[in-house]
């Protein structure tokens, strides 16, 4: 597998160390001089100084022959057009951009980079999860959001509350994937019971979401982002 | 018209200043105050300091109103951002993105921006001027 990353900070130097660790072939694209020197000494990897928007040294870096780009600059104008510029140009089967606006998720996927990584958004959800104070939390997106997984922690007016999961009818394409009670989480069958203070794991389908969370809390919600 | 100008330097200003004069309504978007500067006291139109790649700031500039955006920060990649959600997103009628690297010109015309090249502009005069 080879890679192209252009980008800098730890984060770039972890994920190559990573990807070189798996064997993948690692090229770094930086335009900071000393970052690209340091970088050259401790890594078996290609490091190339210069500005990776440009297709001179993307071509350098020989993307036509990359399985996947990924762009994962500061600044999110140069990430767009890095991956446009790698599919157009250099017809790079993947590419990721990091995106540090996540309103710029979606405005990148309607300008065809698909496969958005949204630091904010990973970051804000794994918090939320941990401190949830809303009873509905959006977890990952799956696949550009074509799966939902959802956490739905049960509250007192909870219409599910006491019931085995056979007796609860979620809707058609919805599963509770899993329920976390506390230290303990359960993969639950037929016969499980549903308790105040469930953290349930819902897997569905967007438009089912609306309709999960009613049978589950007993009101209709809105995914919170 | 309605030109909504991203970018106050000394291009953006003096084509805000211009076309402002010519009647037209301008909003002219920066996001250094200092920019703002340039415009000249005969300037109508209104400035908005603010990222524009940030689409709340857009919808604030009232941009799927626009008849023309002109993007003319210093940074191509962010005039080329701005002209694609401006053109695909917001279906402007007219989008105009500068762009100083020729090299990144062909991959932005082929994503459907057109643009103008200072560049290459600059080189064709300097020709004819050597040539002539």
């Amino acid at each position: 597998m080879k890679v192209i990353i252009i980008g800098g900070g730890k984060v770039v130097y972890f994920l190559a160390k990573t990807f070189l660790s798996k064997g993948y072939e690692v090229t770094i694209i930086n335009r900071d001089q000393d970052y690209c020197e340091r970088l050259a000494k401790k890594l078996r990897a290609t490091i190339i100084h210069g500005d990776g928007s440009d297709p001179y040294f993307l071509e350098d870096a020989e993307a036509l022959k990359a399985d996947a780009v990924a762009a994962l600059t500061p600044n999110d104008p140069d990430n767009l057009f890095i991956c446009q510029l790698a599919e157009q140009k250099f017809k790079v089967p993947k590419t990721f951009a990091l995106v540090n606006n996540p309103t710029n998720e979606w405005i990148f996927q309607k300008l065809g980079v698909t496969k958005v990584i949204s630091t904010t958004s990973i970051i804000s959800s794994l918090i939320e999860q941990q401190v949830t104070v809303d009873d509905v939390t959006n977890l990952f997106p799956i696949d550009e959001g074509k799966v939902t997984v959802t956490q739905v922690v049960l509250t007192e007016e909870s219409p599910v509350l006491g019931r085995s999961l056979s007796e609860v009818s979620l809707p058609y394409d919805s599963v509770l994937g899993s329920v976390i009670r506390g230290d303990e989480v359960i993969i639950p069958r037929g016969d499980t019971r549903l308790l105040k203070g469930d953290k349930v794991i819902v897997i569905a389908l967007p438009e089912n979401q609306a309709e999960v969370f009613k049978v589950l809390l007993g009101h209709e919600k809105e995914g919170v982002r | 018209m309605y030109i909504l100008v991203v970018g106050c330097g000394k291009a953006g200003s003096h084509l805000a200043n211009s076309i402002s004069k010519q009647g037209e309504d301008v909003v002219v978007i920066d996001n250094r105050e200092e920019a703002f500067n340039n415009l000249s006291t005969e300037f109508t139109g209104f400035t908005l300091l603010g990222d524009a790649t940030e689409f709340e700031l857009l919808k604030e500039a009232k941009i799927d109103n626009a008849d023309v955006v002109i993007a003319t920060t210093t940074d191509d990649n962010v005039n080329s951002m701005i002209a694609q959600i401006a053109k695909d997103i917001f279906e402007v009628p007219k989008v105009l993105a500068r762009t100083f690297a020729p090299r990144r010109e062909k991959i932005y015309n082929q994503l459907g921006i057109d643009t103008i090249c200072p560049t290459t502009l600059s080189v064709t005069e300097f020709e004819k001027a050597i040539l002539d």
